[in-house]
């Protein structure tokens, strides 16, 4: 019934209006290309906010397949490493430019998820989820046994080199920030492009009701291996700004199974099929833990082990994404939206 | 469903007269240029079970043909058929000059066939223009590439697909709707966007499988019109399952009875209501 209602309640929002609603992306992106770089210190950079991006951009790769297109994936690591590992040896073999061998990276990831996207043709739902989990382990094994990959390191992690475009370099926490931030922002330019042009609307068709779209003519086969292709070319690319200007080190142990299961709840946590869901998400998961360390390293240091505190830690986290879920299933997405609609109400009364 | 058949009499249903009076001579002129489906003893089963015994039909252009029957005649199954969701164990199914044992589904919309479902199947998260947008889709030409980069041509197909669906929304008094989620709008507008979805690329062929199910009278009005109306504007071929008999003798040409996965008659509303076979199976339909 709620559903009538809705339907005449909503009037379409006008123009100055939608000028008022860019107003925050303006702000966000007017502090995060002027105001961080230039007031941040170290420790906000390299903890929270490279961090922040390259799992951001990852849950934006995952949210194109898993929220928009409404395939499970289980892998998203795994096309991490393949874009991490990729970019390393398109430098290392070819000496090619940073630009040049992340889009090639991304290529090399886009083809590994391709072929695992396939079994999407016959599978749905949990089958196709556990097939995807075939990536997380291949991948990783792969990498694992054919020192190629590392280039013959007997630990198998190497460091990532030096990062720089044309002569410039950005090794430093501010310039590997702002390489970061443009490619994220660049990539989340076109995602956003792409889900609300037509081929958004193949993808919402083959997820709402795939039979309906396969009898009116929408490529099904087609548009899931899109979705694959890129979503793992991005998520490739998050690989690179995960390896290359957080960590510096590239190592397979750094994308496992914990990882993709990581990009998943930011995904889910987030909201799935939207944009900024990914950002959401991803805050939540790489702020909350920092914050509530600080806090238990302010109430419980010298009370308790730090291995009890550790365990809290975990408990207090799973709790709030249990507690969120339950308040708003869509995630925090739909919660943003409920607050915005709240605060313009009094205005509109 | 026996009441309701003698209840739909042609002295209590004015309607119905008008329609034959104008969409007969209509029906026969078109007539020469042959059937735009054709059925050829089309059989399908389920395990043991029948659901279509060598049925035979054909639809010739312009005409709304109504294919009724008890619960578990095989209507439904019929359409999946036709709409290649089933694969028939034997016969061949025809649109045109195009033979098919078995209709590649992905084709359909290439082939002049659109369908509606009998449970709402729509993208409820979509709005209502991306849901009939998305009727147009195996028409587009230009890729993600082209909408990315601004192309021209890019642009123009999308401005003129623009006005395919602004245009069926208005036939369809959706206009106002146009950018609700389909999600939330009410159960009637939402069968009508439906309609809409499979009438925007102009097809020859309408399967409409229950396209009245849980409507009030004045919706179920409304509805009969619009497919008139499209019928009339293009002159396409309509197959329509409905259970409302006084919507069915109003609206069709003609009418095909199945009972147990067999046509037991093919005629005029006037000539099926007389039909004793077809009599015999509703009031056994409704003994059982």
């Amino acid at each position: 019934m709620s559903l009538v209602t809705e339907f005449s309640a909503t009037p379409l929002p006008p123009r100055e209006n939608r000028l008022l609603a860019a107003l925050p992306l303006v702000v966000i992106l007017a502090v995060a290309y002027l105001a961080v770089p230039l007031l941040a210190n170290e420790y906000l950079i390299e903890a929270i906010l490279l961090p922040f991006l390259a799992l951001s951009l990852a849950g934006l790769g995952l949210n194109l397949l898993t929220g928009y297109a409404g395939q499970v994936s289980l892998g998203s690591a795994a096309f991490m490493a393949v874009g991490a590992f990729a970019a390393f040896n398109f430098d290392l073999r070819l000496g090619l430019p940073l630009p040049a061998s992340m889009l090639l990276a991304a290529v090399a990831a886009a083809a590994i998820g391709l072929v695992f996207g396939l079994p999407s043709l016959r599978l749905r739902g949990f089958y196709l989820a556990v097939s995807t989990l075939a990536a997380q382990f291949f991948v990783q094994w792969a990498l694992n046994k054919f020192g190629w990959f590392s280039n013959g390191s007997a630990s198998g992690i190497i460091a990532a080199p030096a990062i720089g475009i044309a002569g410039l370099p950005l090794s430093g926490p501010v310039g590997r920030y702002l390489f970061a931030l443009v490619t994220v922002t660049a990539i989340t330019f076109l995602l956003h492009r792409i889900v609300n042009g037509p081929q958004g609307v193949n993808l919402i068709a083959v997820r709402d009701n795939e039979t309906a779209a396969r009898v009116i003519g929408v490529p099904v086969l087609r548009t899931k291996l899109f979705a694959f292709a890129l979503s793992s070319a991005i998520i490739g690319i998050a690989g690179v700004i995960w390896a290359f200007a957080y960590l510096r080190t590239v190592e397979p142990a750094g994308f496992n199974l914990d990882r993709s299961f990581q990009i998943l709840f930011i995904v889910i946590i987030g909201g799935l099929a939207t944009i900024r869901g990914a950002f959401l998400g991803a805050g939540l998961i790489v702020v909350f833990p920092l914050v509530l360390s600080r806090l238990t390293g302010l109430f419980f240091d010298g009370v308790a082990d730090p291995g009890t505190i550790e365990l809290l830690e975990r408990i207090a986290l799973g709790t709030v994404i249990i507690l969120f879920l339950i308040a708003e299933p869509s995630g925090l997405s739909a919660i943003l939206s409920r607050l915005k609609r709240r605060l313009a109400a009094p205005r509109a009364g | 469903m026996t009441s309701a058949l003698l209840r739909a009499h042609p002295a209590a249903h004015p309607v119905r007269d008008r329609t034959e009076a104008q969409a007969l001579p209509k029906g026969e002129t078109r007539a020469a240029t042959g059937a735009v489906l054709a059925l050829e003893a089309v059989s399908l089963g389920f395990g043991g079970i029948k659901a279509l015994t060598a049925v035979s039909l054909d639809v010739k252009a312009g005409e709304i043909r109504a294919v009724i029957g008890p619960n578990g005649a095989g209507k439904s199954s019929l359409i999946n058929v036709i709409s290649g969701l089933y694969q028939a164990d034997a016969g061949e199914i025809r649109f045109g000059a195009q033979r098919f044992r078995a209709v590649p589904p992905q084709r359909l919309a290439v082939l002049g066939v659109a369908r509606t479902f009998q449970n709402l199947a729509l993208f409820p998260a979509l709005t209502v223009a991306e849901n009939i947008l998305s009727g147009l889709v195996f028409q587009r030409r230009s890729g993600v590439l082209g909408h990315l980069l601004s192309l021209p041509a890019a642009r123009r197909e999308q401005a003129r697909q623009n006005g395919q669906v602004r245009k069926v929304a208005e036939r369809l008094h959706l206009t106002a709707a146009l950018d609700r989620k389909v999600g939330t709008l009410p159960y009637g507008l939402q069968k009508r966007v439906e309609l809409a979805r499979a009438l925007v690329a102009e097809p020859r062929l309408l399967l409409l499988d229950e396209p009245m199910a849980g409507m009030t009278a004045t919706e179920k009005a409304e509805m009969a019109g619009f497919v008139r109306q499209a019928r009339d504007a293009s002159g396409l071929s309509v197959i329509l399952i409905e259970h409302d008999i006084g919507v069915v003798m109003g609206l069709s040409d003609h009418i095909a009875v199945l009972d147990h996965g067999v046509k037991i008659a093919d005629g005029t509303p006037d000539q099926v209501r007389r039909d004793p076979e077809v009599i015999r199976a509703y009031l056994g339909a409704e003994a059982a």
